[in-house]
């Protein structure tokens, strides 16, 4: 249960900030992972009224406001083409409409959940998350970080022309995943990024120690790389699926997502 | 802390605990079509509308719609009539109490998309639960709804 003695709703990041270093006051978001477990707080910080709740699209990037909701980002058309559409296919299993209108993109990525869409989808891309003290970090870097008292102002993804691919599977539409899967191809470079989340862990760029796909994607590359994922990204078991069948998943995943971003 | 709320076209004022949530307040309100199924944010029973979209009501704290406009389906008897009695008179629904949170998203989906599709309606409906349908009689009501309203826009 969600006890809170008061709430505050903010006039500037500086005094969310402040607010914020207490260890008994906590940032709210949508609120709907936080409600589910057992949380007192002092102070519930509130920063709906500080106008973050928009995705700005300019040339080069978008930049998505912390209080933006997941509803806005999935139906959002510059986005929507960007991603070829992967925006809308990760979130629109998320719970329901309903939900989505609550739940933030700043509370997904600040929580860094296991379990989640919107990071498997973002990770692979040229992302930062613009911190109020802590500067502009990459994504990768920021959801490998522990959770500190600093706080989630924007989502960057820099505008590099991508094909995208973004698959998941869950034992019942709405339920928490079982396993996500993106890939990322920049056209620029020709690099693939291949994202696996809900190992249950949080979710991760598969690294390509091995240099599989350095030789360019085809059939053999794109077998060996599977095979890869499959042995070498850590998995462990929970009730939705064993780490066994995780790793199956995160294997045929793997190859999907690269057999569909190998275009030009 | 107080709060001034317009629910359903009427200014409350209330001082409420900073933890109450949005469905705590409306219920105190009188406004009882509002329920909670689930108490895990996931069935939709307690869908109202936030500034005209619809939310979990369970989900949110009253405090943040301070100032803002919520409508529950006592606000809605006149856009929602037509709908409800069709549903009725179709016989789709078994025991009832998933209804007004149906019909508040369903009313939602119709102001976005008048005429969806049967893909677009699951999608949209995927968030409200019912325990003793299977689905099937809710989703026939709703396309002949739909085909019912076509037939009488194309007279």
């Amino acid at each position: 249960m969600l006890t809170i003695q008061n709430y505050k709703k903010v006039e500037s990041l500086e005094e969310a900030y402040e607010l914020n270093q207490k260890k008994a006051n906590r940032i709210v978001g949508g609120m709907m992972w936080m409600r589910m477990g057992d949380n007192r707080m002092n102070t519930a910080i509130d920063m709906s009224g500080l106008g973050l709740d928009k995705i700005e699209e300019s040339d080069e990037e978008f930049k998505i406001g912390c209080m933006t909701t997941l509803r806005q980002l999935e139906v959002h058309e510059g986005f929507n083409e960007y991603t070829e559409g992967c925006v809308k296919e990760a979130l629109r299993h998320i719970v329901g409409v309903q939900f989505r209108n609550l739940a933030t993109v700043g509370g997904s990525i600040y929580g860094r959940y296991g379990f989640s869409d919107v990071l498997t989808l973002l990770i692979g891309l040229d992302s930062y998350v613009e911190l109020y003290k802590g500067g502009i970090v990459p994504l990768t870097e920021y959801a490998a970080r522990d959770y500190d008292r600093d706080i989630v102002v924007n989502i960057i993804v820099k505008k590099r022309p991508v094909n995208m691919f973004y698959e998941a599977v869950r034992i019942t539409e709405t339920d928490l995943p079982v396993l996500t899967c993106a890939g990322v191809k920049f056209k620029d470079t020709g690099v693939c990024n291949i994202c696996i989340g809900a190992r249950p862990g949080r979710a991760i760029v598969v690294e390509d120690t091995e240099g599989i796909l350095a030789g360019g994607i085809n059939e053999k590359s794109i077998e060996e790389f599977s095979t890869f994922v499959k042995t070498n990204v850590p998995t462990s078991g929970n009730m939705r699926g064993s780490a066994e069948y995780r790793s199956h998943l995160a294997g045929v995943l793997a190859g999907r997502a690269l057999q569909n971003i190998n275009r030009d | 802390m107080l709060v001034d709320i317009k629910l359903n076209g009427k200014s409350v004022k209330a001082d409420i605990a900073a933890d109450m949530t949005l469905y705590e307040f409306v219920r105190e309100h009188g406004c009882y079509s509002v329920k909670c199924g689930c108490e895990t944010s996931n069935c939709g029973l307690c869908t109202v509308f936030l500034n005209d979209k619809p939310v979990l009501s369970c989900s949110v704290l009253a405090a943040r719609a301070d100032k803002c406009n919520v409508t529950t389906l006592e606000g809605l008897q006149e856009e929602a009539s037509e709908f409800v009695t069709f549903i009725a008179d179709q016989g789709a629904e078994q025991c009832g109490f998933c209804n007004p949170g149906f019909v508040m998203n369903a009313l939602a989906l119709f102001r976005e998309n008048p005429y969806p599709d049967e893909d677009e309606i699951k999608e949209f409906l995927s968030g409200n639960l019912c325990r003793c349908s299977g689905y099937e009689g809710q989703l026939r009501g709703i396309m002949n709804f739909l085909e019912a309203k076509k037939a009488k826009e194309a007279e």
